[in-house]
């Protein structure tokens, strides 16, 4: 432990403890810009200067340890007048856009710009007049707005090892550019998102999508449906100024239904029956020498990310689309039948707590139900705006159930919203299909938790099966290069891009920190636990689908629908 | 006083650079024997004693430095040699390289033996192929006479930039990075290139260690300002007489410089300003010319040692236009981490050239003001940190010149 003094409060903290967590210590907040808790250390915003005494330099409380009798000052007239000056230098290079911006509200330079009271800018305004990328339909780039903290491509490259951003040119006229030239859509970028929550302003963002939908709600020709993921509602509560996790269900669907739309049904549905098909799949694999280890297809990032730097390993993709997709050719067949509605008039919505999932939704293969299976992909923070624009109190909201078809769920589907619930629900229904028993704890604890890596050997009365796990594509990229040397010993490999699964997905409530996405898995397994079916395949609605429609796992209908193929992108890469 | 006085430059014009041996006749290598019959911590010791401290600009103390690598506990260690040399004016270490390279190779080998070190760079600017081709010369002689025991020295060429100069960006940039430096603790003595313990120290600095290894750190101490002791090598340039180098004890002011080794200035004009220690040196007027030329006296007038190169201004000369000059440069060669640099860098050029132009105010020379000082303490690195020396210099010493600007 180290004796520090921090604006006269004197604090023990541990060894190697930098200036911020002492500060933090004693209830004291350094302003950060740089900063990212769950990133290295950059120090290259200036803006957490504080004077240490004996040191005529100002230090970076984010970068600077603490030492032994250190005597720290956060906010002398020497501390302000730099921070405001830097505040000052950044905010005159900046478009003065927030009316107009994708963060209004949400941006940790326009907090910053109140906190310290930034009036008369003497620095005189230029912006610099960078094209906006809108190369891709997931994500945009407006690097006017940049400012320089390099958060996002340690996002990109540390935690999903894509390496699409980078920085180019130097001095005033540096950039954070796609590695390869040219733009987005040119680079190995996944459109996974992250970038955009490591953001601090609204220099990276999804593409919006809410005028889209707003046009197809007012048409009175189209019939809207939409299908929501199950990490959405966990969050969504954020976005409203609710808890995580307190938002309930019923309350959520019945928004939805104030805000227009004809049908709400539930991703979760076709969660349970990507289960089934894809659990049947891995037995086919295991008995018939298929490619093994097979790994799971539901994270679109992750798909992009194998077409990218793993082509020679889609043969071990699944084929099975994913719950979206699945969803989205269903609509517009089955059950477009089961409701005597023309296929033609649905506009089929899905609400995703993924960037990636537009980028899916518009890709050729998606189009098997005869039309553009998912029409408008929105991610949560989209609702969230919706509902903020729609004036309503949903403490007063009437509870609404989902609709049927399609509405119904099981506790497998809720936890595919976290990293390792695609794997315990596979597990849950593979079990039973195999030892044709009864599975009496359903709880496969080793899948849960944040831990980027996690296996397990599961027996199946006899059938060894040896399982892996894992979130961002760091950690994917560590199992994929064991398949590519010949070395994995797994049979079945879940991969979610994202941190902690789809509740950090890139379409989530802008999160900084894993701790918020830790907290949304808590959420996610008390919500499983607390549901009557907790099996997919007793999903009876799923059972009517296979009676009525699938026929079988695997069948004819299924390969036409629900299966598909990816291929190779040639992208050039670092 | 205002003598030369040769330690590093001791063999300059005595021996042909591209032969070993004339260099192993006068006494070469001897140091280096001697060094590695000390014990380390006995050998580190004297370099304390001597009080040698870094001619590379910051003036921090060698063998304090080197104890810090020392005491680190690693597989591999390094040795580089800071030759990049970047500041305009300044070609004190390419006359050590160019004329006395196994000097250069002797010191880093002390050094290595002292730290526990097996394999050293010297990263050369980019603008001195020449260089390069002697230093590599040197090298291979060096192996082939087996006087480097088992220190391996490798020469790379620097990338072009000027912040490269700075050790961490010197580091990245040896590790093939982007040249940026690092925040710093860290510092290279504990995790330096490639994350193990690295002593970066100019060349200067490595050419003084043999002497001082032979003669001992007290001998070195006593010569000098008693706070940076030794000689440092000055180049002049600009208006004077003497447009030349001399090596000279640290306790010489700057004007027995200008004026008995610089010979004056040219065609009986008056003095105005120097500027010393490169670029990004503060401009020292008339009033201050009795400051001698160490690294605490010249910290004492808010100027800089730095890397030894002395810029004379006679009467005629346009301080403001100079200054906005200089923060043309500053602009250009931020790297652009760190937003007071780099942003700070850009707005002060923008303000002098405004000024320049007969187009600004006192309002703009009071935000100058403003935004050099909190640039001096807020940037990451010493280029930020420096870069608004000779605005703040000449605002303070030379009003005159930017009021004429306002008319
Ligand atoms: C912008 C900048 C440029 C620098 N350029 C050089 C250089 O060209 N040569 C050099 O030896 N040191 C240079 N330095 C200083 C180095 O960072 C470092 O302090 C020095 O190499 C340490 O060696 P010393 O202790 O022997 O002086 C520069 C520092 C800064 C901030
Ligand atoms: S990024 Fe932040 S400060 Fe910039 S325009 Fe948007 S809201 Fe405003
Ligand atoms: S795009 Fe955003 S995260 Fe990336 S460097 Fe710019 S401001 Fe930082
Ligand atoms: S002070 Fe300038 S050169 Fe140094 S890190 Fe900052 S931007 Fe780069
Ligand atoms: S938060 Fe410390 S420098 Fe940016």
């Amino acid at each position: 432990m180290v004796n520090v003094t921090i604006d006269g409060i004197k604090v023990s903290v541990p060894n190697g403890s930098t200036i911020l967590q002492a500060a933090k210590e004693v209830g004291i907040k350094v302003p950060t810009l740089c900063y990212h808790p769950d990133q290295a250390v950059k120090a290259n915003c200036r803006v957490c200067v504080c004077e240490v005494e004996g040191n005529r330099l100002l230090q970076a409380a984010c970068s600077q340890p603490v030492f032994e009798g250190m005597v720290v000052k956060t906010k002398t007239p020497k501390v302000i007048e730099a921070r405001k000056t830097i505040l000052e230098l950044i905010l005159s290079h900046h478009p003065q856009d927030c009316l107009n911006c994708i963060r209004n509200g949400n941006c940790e330079l326009q907090d910053l710009s109140a906190e310290y009271i930034i009036r008369d800018n003497p620095f005189e305004l230029k912006v610099r007049g960078l094209e906006k990328d809108l190369s891709t339909p997931a994500i945009f780039r407006d690097p006017d707005k940049c400012v320089l903290c390099r958060r996002c491509i340690d996002a990109c490259t540390v935690i999903q090892s894509v390496s699409a951003l980078g920085v180019e040119k130097r001095g005033c006229e540096s950039m954070v550019v796609p590695t390869m030239g040219g733009n987005l859509i040119d680079s190995p970028c996944v459109m996974c998102g992250q970038c955009v929550h490591a953001c601090p302003v609204g220099a990276i963002g999804e593409i919006e999508d809410i005028d889209k939908l707003m046009a197809a709600i007012a048409d009175p020709d189209t019939i809207v449906v939409t299908q929501i993921a199950p990490a959405v509602r966990l969050a969504l509560g954020e976005e409203i100024g609710m808890a995580t996790g307190d938002l309930p269900m019923e309350v959520f669907v019945a928004g939805l239904r104030h805000l227009g739309f004809d049908y709400v049904l539930h991703t979760n549905f076709t969660a349970d029956l990507t289960i089934l098909e894809e659990g049947n799949e891995l037995l086919q694999r295991l008995t018939t020498g298929g490619t093994l280890p097979m790994f799971t297809s539901c994270s679109p990032g992750w798909i992009n990310f194998c077409e990218t730097y793993y082509p020679d390993l889609l043969d071990n993709l699944s084929t099975c689309k994913s719950p979206q997709q699945m969803f989205g050719s269903l609509v517009k067949t089955y059950w477009a039948d089961k409701m005597n509605i023309e296929p033609q008039k649905v506009v089929s919505v899905s609400i995703m707590p993924c960037t990636a999932k537009k980028f899916e939704a518009a890709r050729p293969e998606m189009n098997s139900s005869g039309y553009q299976d998912v029409d408008i992909v929105l991610t949560t923070r989209e609702i969230g705006k919706l509902f903020r624009m729609s004036g309503l109190d949903f403490s007063r909201l009437e509870p609404s159930p989902f609709d049927s078809w399609m509405g119904a769920y099981t506790g497998a589907a809720v936890i595919f919203g976290a990293t390792g619930g695609v794997m315990e629900a596979a597990l849950r229904t593979v079990y039973e299909v195999v030892t044709k028993k009864e599975l009496t704890d359903v709880n496969f604890t080793f899948a849960r938790g944040f831990e980027g890596i996690k296996e397990a050997e599961i027996d199946l009365d006899g059938t060894k099966v040896k399982v892996a796990i894992a979130h961002t594509l760091s950690n994917a990229r560590k199992l994929m290069d064991q398949v590519r040397a010949g070395e994995s010993p797994y049979h079945f490999i879940e991969i979610m891009a994202c941190p902690g699964g789809c509740i950090g997905g890139g379409g989530q409530p802008i999160t900084k920190a894993n701790v918020k996405r830790i907290e949304r898995i808590g959420a996610i397994y008390d919500e499983d636990a607390s549901l009557p079916l907790r099996k997919s395949h007793d999903n009876p609605e799923v059972k009517v689908l296979y009676d009525e429609f699938l026929h079988e796992p695997l069948g004819h209908k299924s390969h036409e629908l629900l299966h598909t193929h990816y291929h190779a992108k040639n992208k050039k890469c670092l | 006083m205002a003598e030369e006085m040769r330690i590093v430059l001791r063999n300059y014009g005595k021996i042909d650079p591209l032969k070993i041996d004339d260099y192993i006749s006068l006494g070469g290598y001897n140091a280096l024997k001697k060094a590695c019959a000390t014990d380390k911590t006995a050998l580190i010791d004297d370099i304390k004693k001597s009080n040698l401290r870094g001619r590379g600009g910051a003036g921090f103390n060698c063998g304090m430095k080197w104890s810090f690598a020392a005491m680190a506990q690693a597989d591999q260690k390094y040795v580089v040699c800071n030759a990049d040399e970047g500041e305009p004016g300044t070609y004190k270490d390419r006359l050590i390289m160019e004329n006395d390279p196994q000097t250069l190779l002797e010191g880093m080998a002390i050094c290595a033996y002292a730290i526990g070190a097996t394999k050293g760079y010297i990263y050369c600017r980019g603008e001195y192929p020449q260089v390069v081709k002697i230093l590599n010369t040197a090298i291979a002689q060096a192996k082939e006479k087996g006087v480097l025991g088992d220190f391996d020295i490798e020469v790379r060429m620097g990338a072009g930039a000027y912040v490269c100069g700075e050790e961490t960006a010197l580091i990245e940039s040896l590790e093939g990075n982007r040249g940026e430096p690092r925040y710093k603790p860290p510092y290279p003595p504990a995790q330096g290139l490639w994350q193990k313990p690295t002593i970066v120290n100019n060349v200067e600095t490595f050419a003084a260690i043999p002497v001082i290894v032979e003669k001992g750190g007290e001998w070195f101490a006593s010569i000098g300002a008693p706070s940076y002791p030794g000689t440092k090598v000055l180049t002049l340039t600009g208006d004077i007489n003497n447009r030349t180098f001399f090596e000279v004890p640290t306790n010489t002011t700057i004007r027995e410089v200008i004026y008995k080794l610089g010979g004056g200035i040219p065609s009986g004009k008056k003095f105005k300003a120097v500027q010393i220690g490169g670029t990004s040196g503060a401009f020292i007027p008339e009033s201050q010319l009795d400051t001698p030329i160490a690294f605490d006296a010249m910290t004492a007038i808010d100027a800089a040692l730095g890397s030894g190169a002395v810029f004379v201004l006679d009467e005629t000369r346009d301080l403001v236009d100079v200054t906005t000059q200089i923060a043309k440069f500053f602009e250009h060669e931020s790297c652009g981490k760190c937003a007071p640099c780099r942003e700070g860098t850009m707005r002060m050029f923008d303000l002098m050239e405004k000024i320049n132009d007969g187009e600004g105010s006192a309002q703009d020379v009071a935000l100058l003001n403003k935004l050099g000082r909190v640039m001096s303490y807020s940037c990451l690195c010493g280029l930020g940190q420096a870069a608004p020396a000779p605005v703040l210099s000449t605002i303070k010493h030379f009003p005159a010149d930017y009021n004429a600007k306002f008319a």
